[in-house]
């Protein structure tokens, strides 16, 4: 019995090992390529013979890295938030009232989230340009919200539905407007839907390539992903593998930090207590 | 505290049922009104308009003379505890119970006051810092109404808020809230399925049923003297026995009701009951619960549609299969028109078993006439 479990136990590690691995090889890869010097780049060996980080000092300093780090920062909280205020106060309605045009607005959002963006890159490419938004921020943000939205207002709505009505009500007879009684009660118990939704919106915008690359021109708004492709060497003699391997590295960092931060919020169960239970 | 006033109210939904329908009473200022029937009758919608969680279709619903048909929940000034409690699981008990205080704007210190006062009157002070989460049922559900008192609100409004808590509790709550009803002496009205709760604690009952309103009246008034089939049989328990039948003098089909303890075991005394108003019943028992307090005696009743229960002293030796005497007076036995199951008020009561047997049947038609 003992010796059973214990056999299964070590199967299982096996299975989770030979995942974990599959999955980060090409991220370790990556990381070690970021750390190996120019000249041993292609001595086929798998660990740094020689660790150095000249090429994060080299991108670090400068601003054809530092400034679509910073846009991309940028870009991606604004659209972050954008989303998930809009899809959250959409998503309300959709769970709680009785409107005309409901299934088709649900519909409706399905249907953007299908589209495949690459159609739309000319037209949005001729838009932003007859509209002024081309290579600007808000030229970025404003398709990232509007390919955000569905999946926010997917997850919120799945979040609202869960929450009992019997609260709403509640609030109303303790004295609430439906803002407050959405502002006090409902959003503090939708946060773990709100943080996983910010969090898988922030990444999408984060990890964007197609749009950032045909909607800027400039690192005036040209996020990193973009950024990278357009990454020379030192010298325009040499290869940049080095330098786009740690700015890789770079930017896989905010991606583990913000799920690191937020992963504890997104706690099931804290509505458990509010009825019966 | 408040009057509150209902006229011809009704609540239509929008695929057309008609759940309410008007609905007219008029509540006292403190009185504890019960709205009592079985599920879908219409009595939780008639309490959600009145606390203005659901438009009304028709009629009018005031309260202090003031109509308030079109006040929003939350102007209403109205508490309501809820059969689910509805507490917020985020906030502590102290938080929950401040937060309509919050809403209204009162100061800090006096928030703590009230909310502090309250929660000694329920006993909640050693947890005032916990969540709901950490709370048994009971706890839960004194909560509730711990929120809705802080408010000191016009009135009260209480949708099953016993019905998620086990018997024991059940109780000792009715007791609680029917005490703290009478010392803060606000008007409740309390909507329950339950008729044990209906009988303890409702200064009045509505007795409802799909949307029409069946009695209005004081418990006791509505054991005694049910209106019509259905608060006879929904009133009390176990409920009344029913039997078909037809009553001297009275040309419409009857059906005749009696209640379980007024079926009395006849002891092995003298053979037949003497009294012009008393009647005996020979039964041969079907089964016999026992309660402790009471025993429950099952018997066939030939014409009646379920078997009859009689309500005896538990030191009776009655065991299944044994024929009993069973005595009633013709006084509890109650009178309905079976089509339309209202009570015929001055129909003489016959006897039970009259169709069974010619003698009796000669008996009842000489002293109808």
């Amino acid at each position: 019995m003992a010796s059973g479990t214990g056999r299964r136990r070590i199967g299982w590690g096996l299975v989770d090992l030979l995942v974990v691995g599959y999955a980060l090889v090409p991220a370790l890869w990556i990381l070690s390529l970021s750390l190996k010097s120019n000249e041993t780049m292609t001595d086929g060996r798998f660990l740094p013979h020689d660790p150095t980080l000249q090429h994060y000092a080299a991108i670090l300093g400068d601003g054809a890295f530092l400034r679509p780090l910073f846009n991309s920062i940028g870009i991606a909280l604004i659209s972050t938030f954008f989303a998930v205020v809009i899809g959250g106060f959409a998503a309300y309605a959709i769970a709680r009232l009785e409107f005309v045009g409901r299934r088709t607005l649900v519909g409706a959002a399905l249907l953007i989230a299908m589209f495949p963006q690459i159609a739309l890159v000319s037209p949005l490419f001729k838009i932003e340009i007859a509209l002024g938004l081309f290579d600007t921020w808000p030229g970025l943000i404003l398709p990232y919200v509007t390919f955000a939205l569905p999946l926010a207002i997917y997850i919120l709505t799945a979040f609202f539905r869960e929450i009992p009505r019997g609260l709403e009500k509640a609030a109303y007879m303790d004295g609430a407007t439906p803002m407050q009684a959405f502002r006090h009660v409902i959003a503090p118990l939708a946060m773990p839907g709100i943080v996983t939704t910010a969090i898988l919106v922030f990444i999408f915008c984060w990890n964007d390539f197609l749009f950032a690359i045909s909607l800027t021109s400039t690192t005036a708004s040209r996020t990193v992903p973009a950024a990278l492709a357009f990454f020379t060497g030192s010298s325009q003699f040499e290869n940049p593998t080095g330098s786009i391997a740690a700015a890789a590295v770079i930017i896989t960092i905010p991606i583990v930090i913000f799920v690191l931060l937020f992963q504890r919020r997104i706690v099931a169960g804290i509505t458990s207590g509010a009825v019966k239970g | 505290m408040a009057k509150i006033s209902l006229q011809n109210v009704s609540k239509r939904y929008a695929d057309g049922t008609l759940v309410v329908k008007d609905f007219n009473l008029d509540i006292a200022d403190g009185e504890f009104v019960v709205l009592v029937g079985p599920s879908g009758c219409g009595k939780s919608t008639l309490l959600n308009m009145l606390a203005g969680l659901e438009p009304v279709t028709d009629g009018t619903i005031a309260i202090d003379e003031d109509v308030v048909n079109d006040v929003p929940a939350r102007q209403r000034n109205i508490a309501m505890v809820f059969q689910s409690y509805a507490l917020y699981p985020h906030m502590s008990v102290r938080e929950n119970m401040a937060f309509p205080l919050e809403l209204a704007g009162l100061s800090a210190a006096e928030i703590r006051e009230r909310v502090e006062r309250v929660a000694d009157m329920l006993e909640l002070t050693p947890h005032l810092d916990r969540r709901p989460a950490g709370l048994s049922g009971g706890q839960r559900q004194r909560v509730a109404m711990g929120r809705a008192i802080v408010r000191r609100p016009r009135a009260f409004l209480m949708d099953e808020p016993l019905s998620n808590l086990d018997a024991r509790l059940r109780v000792q709550m009715r007791r609680q809230i029917a005490s703290i009803q009478r010392r803060i002496g606000t008007t409740t009205i309390y909507v329950t399925h339950d008729q044990t709760e209906a009988m303890t604690l409702g200064d009045r009952v509505v007795v409802m049923r799909r949307g029409v309103v069946q009695q209005v009246g004081p418990p006791q008034s509505l054991y005694d003297a049910p209106a019509n089939l259905f608060v006879a049989g929904f009133m009390g328990s176990p409920s009344m026995n029913f039997l078909p039948g037809r009553a001297p003098g009275e040309p419409r089909d009857v059906m005749l009701g009696i209640r379980p303890e007024h079926l009395r075991s006849a002891g092995d005394s003298e053979a037949r009951a003497g009294s012009r108003d008393e009647h005996d019943l020979d039964v041969v028992v079907d089964a016999v619960e026992s309660l402790g307090s009471d025993t429950y005696a099952y018997f066939p009743m030939p014409g009646a549609d379920r078997p009859f229960i009689a309500r005896l002293d538990p030191s009776s030796p009655v065991r299944q299969g044994d024929t009993v005497r069973l005595r009633y007076a013709a006084r509890h036995v109650h009178v309905f028109d079976r089509a339309t199951g209202a009570r015929l008020r001055h129909a003489v009561p016959p006897k039970l078993q009259e169709h069974n047997s010619r003698d009796d049947q000669r008996a009842t038609e000489q002293r109808a006439e």
